[in-house]
Order: C-alpha cells, then structure tokens, then sequence
C-alpha cells in the first residue's frame, strides 16, 4: 500500500512539475528571445518580469470560454484535451534519474513514447476541422500533413539506438551509455530525430500549422481563455518531451562525471529547451513544399542509411 | 474462477472496444464514426497489452490508431460535409439493412461465447507470448474464428467493390 502511495506521489510530482516546467518556459522563451533579438521582452511585473507568468495566468482563467456557435461542440472541446494528455503521458516512460522515473523500464517504452506523439497529431486535426473556419482547417490539414510524414523517419532514426541496445526500454538504453554516448555512433540518427521532435511539436520553423502571418492562429485561431491556454502549455511541454527523450537517447541521460545525475539531466535538457528558443529567434520558416520535399527527399533516405550502415557495422562486429 | 486486476482491466478495454465499434457503425457523421474506431483501437491495443502482447499493443497504437486514421480523417476532412449530407447519409441507413450484419454479427458472437464457455478468458496470460504459439493457435484450435473474421474482410471488399463501380447514368 505504501509502495503505491509513493509511485502516486512521485507521479504527481513528475507531471506537476513538467507542467510547471511548461508554463514558465512561456516567460524563459520570451526573455531569451527579446535578448537575441536585441529587445527587452516582458520586464515589467515583478523582478525582471518573472512574476509576468502569474500576470498571463490570472488573465488567461478569466477571460471569456468562447465556443464558435459553428464550430462542433464536442470534438472542438476534447481537441485541446488530447493535446495536453497525450503530451504529459508521453512522461511516463521517461527516466529522470535512476531513482525517479513513474514507469522507465516499461520494455516498450520507446514505442509507447513514438504512440503519444503520433496521437498528439489528432488533437492539432481535430482542433482544425471542429473550429469550421478556412484559416483553422488550413492550419489542420497542414499539421496532419507535416506530422504523419515527420513520424515516419522519427521512427527510423531511433531504431539506430535500438539496435545498438537491444531494448526498447528507456532506461536499458540509458544504461548501455555508461561508456560512450549514443550521439557518437549514431550521429546520422540523432539528426533526423532532432529535426522530426522539432517538427513534431511544430515549432519554429516547422510552425506552419500555426504560421501566424498566413493562417492568423492556424488551427487554433478560434479558441480562447484556456482551451487555447492548454494548446499553449502542450506546446512547451512537447519542447521538454522531446528534450528529454533527446538527451535519453543521444546523450546518456543521467550519465555524467562528478555532479549529482538529476542535476546532469536537467543540464542537458536545460541545454535542448535553449536550441529550441534559439532556433525560433535564429531561423526563417520554409514554404509548406520545401517543408515536406526536405522530410521525404533528404531525412528519410538519410535515417534509411543511417539503419543501413548501422546494421551492415553491428553484422561486421565492428559496431 | 478468481479474477485480477488485469483480468478486470481486460474485460474492461474489451467492452469499451465493441461498445465504440457499434458507435462507430451507427454513426452518419463520418468524423464521428472515424473518432470511435480510433477509440476502439486504443481499446484493442489495452486488450493486447493484457493478453500479454505489448509490441503488438504498441504497434496498434502507432501504425492503426496513429497513422493510417489519422490519413483517412484526413481524407474526409477535406469532404466539405454538411447537414445535408449527413441527412442523406443518415437515410441510407434503414432497418432492413441491418438483417444480414446482425446475422453475421450474431455467428461471429455465438463463436466468442463458446470460446468463453470452453476456457477462462485471458485466464493464465500474464506473460509474455511468442508469435509462433499465436500462429499455431490461429491455424489450429482456433480457424473457426479466422474463417468467420475472413468472411467479414470479404464482406468488405465486395462492398468496396459495390461502392467504386462506374456510375451508369443517372445515378
């Protein structure tokens, strides 16, 4: 009874905490990207701005719930849910430290990571075509697009690391990284993985679902108050969720010399959210053309031979 | 019969798959038909996970419910589909449609609870079961219940068929 009383706790605190992480990141973003793009950002409220997040809160609980009378009711309300859920769920296999962790070594972890995203995607479609709005259906049909064809060589880019380990488990694949980290052999695979986790939580500049200066909001330009505070919290927490599984895969998790593991993985991940941030500020978005020619021509074929090669190295005894 | 947690969380997925899979046939509104099957799916894959399946739980997840739905509700998304369209839909379906599918329904049912009556459901299946001894199953003791799903998928394919004839004029 104990036992489950602390795996109650500790997964409350995990998820408590990634959603937290979420918010705040919204003002983290905003500041850094004021100061590479050589602006102020919020600084007003409180020290430096930091009280701005509890400002945006206060705001966002109070301002109207607006459903469209033509939007269709049910699925316009379940769509920001699923976002949400699907992206905290993902969580659940991810190991923070040896220790913390609500399920690390469930032994389809990496799948049931790669089956959040890909339900994720319903959410964004789902939000598009329930909004009954040109922009909004626009938006949906561009995420359905990028997201199904992103996915598929996310999914062959890990299989690199399978490979290598053996295992589907998280926390088998953080173990077999005590000696080398899997960004050394599997370089051509973190790359791909990287650019489809970005696409994946359609961030810049692969936010053409959003793009706000053709599509208004894209495909959530109709919701309000906290439905649309929810798809702006799934975001950020789909920026950690796939930092996290970055430095799990790639770069050893916890593994680290001299300091304490939880605070190696916060470092990394640390690390991850910032290239995000700085991407947004650093890159120009593509058309939606280019968007998928570089996924189908240049990632797929090479995540294919980067399995291939992989494969062909593990047979010879090399790898 | 002693029944688990895991046995709870089987029948549980189990009935919440055939409860959403009748939703999804009933409905006019295709979006609404393809969202239960979706759900029907995850329900499937929880029933996998139970019988002692996950890589199958997981594949069920991200090729079925994740990819191949998602492309079909992204078909239908761009069928401008209005009121109109769902009153027409809806009144395809009359009553005396359902005679053969209830017929059909009710072999593929009378097989499940002989299955029931024969053994104890998922019963000792709490590890870990290789492909080879669910092939062996399949094409053993249990081919009548392949044979009557075939029947099904046949079913299928002649209404497809049915659906994509060349149109004779006036239709």
């Amino acid at each position: 009874m104990i036992g489950v009383l602390i795996e109650l706790v500790e997964a409350t605190g995990i998820l408590l905490g990634v959603t937290l992480l979420a918010a705040g990141l919204t003002f983290a973003e905003r500041r850094l990207l004021g100061f590479w793009q050589d602006r102020l950002g919020p600084n007003r409220v409180g020290w430096q701005g930091t009280l701005q997040i509890v400002a945006d809160m206060i705001k966002i609980f109070f301002k109207q719930d607006w459903t469209p009378p033509f939007a269709d009711p049910v699925i316009f309300v379940a769509a920001p849910i699923i976002v949400l859920t699907t992206v905290v769920l993902g969580f659940a296999v991810v190991p923070i430290t040896p220790l913390v962790g609500i399920i690390p070594d469930m032994n389809i972890g990496l799948l049931f990571f790669l089956g959040m995203t890909s339900l994720s995607v319903y959410g964004v479609i789902l939000a598009g075509w329930s909004s009954n709005s040109k922009f909004a259906l626009l938006g949906g049909m561009r995420a359905a697009a990028q997201m199904v064809s992103y996915e598929v060589f996310m999914g062959l880019a890990v299989i690199g690391v399978v490979m290598l380990t053996g295992s589907f488990s998280l926390s088998k694949i953080v173990d077999a990284q005590t000696n080398m980290w899997f960004i050394v052999p599997q370089f051509f695979g973190f790359l791909p993985f990287l650019i489809a986790g970005i696409a994946e939580a359609h961030r810049l500049p692969f936010d053409l679902p959003e793009g706000e200066n053709e599509l208004g909001a894209g495909f959530h330009t109709e919701y309000s108050s906290m439905k649309f505070g929810m798809f702006f919290v799934g975001e950020y927490a789909s920026i950690v969720l796939i930092s996290s599984i970055t430095v799990v895969l790639y770069f050893g998790g916890w593994h680290g010399p001299f300091l304490p593991p939880a605070l190696w993985f916060a470092l990394k991940i640390g690390f991850f959210i910032g290239f995000f941030i700085l991407l947004r500020a650093a890159l120009p978005r593509p058309r939606y053309d280019q968007l998928m020619s570089y996924g189908w021509k240049l990632m797929l074929p090479l995540s294919i031979a980067n399995l291939a090669i992989t494969g062909a190295l593990m047979l010879s005894g090399i790898g | 019969m002693n029944v688990s947690g895991f046995d709870l969380v089987f029948y549980g997925a189990a009935s919440f798959s055939m409860v959403t899979t009748a939703v999804a046939i009933t409905r006019s509104n295709p979006v609404y038909g393809l969202l239960n099957f979706v759900l029907s799916l995850l329900g499937m894959a929880v029933v996998f996970y139970t019988l002692g399946a996950p890589f199958a739980a997981a594949l069920e997840v991200i090729v079925y419910a994740g990819a191949i739905m998602v492309l079909f509700l992204f078909v239908v998304m761009m069928l401008k589909l209005d009121r109109t369209t769902v009153a027409r839909e809806a009144s395809w379906i009359t009553s005396a449609i359902w005679i053969v599918p209830i017929l059909l329904g009710a072999m593929l049912g009378g097989e499940l609870v002989d299955v029931l009556l024969q053994k104890t459901g998922p019963g000792s299946a709490h590890q870990v079961i290789s492909p080879q001894a669910v092939g062996l199953r399949l094409f053993t003791t249990d081919l009548g219940a392949v044979e009557l799903a075939s029947m099904l998928l046949l079913a299928g394919l002649i209404g497809a068929y049915h659906l994509g004839r060349p149109s004779s004029e006036g239709d």
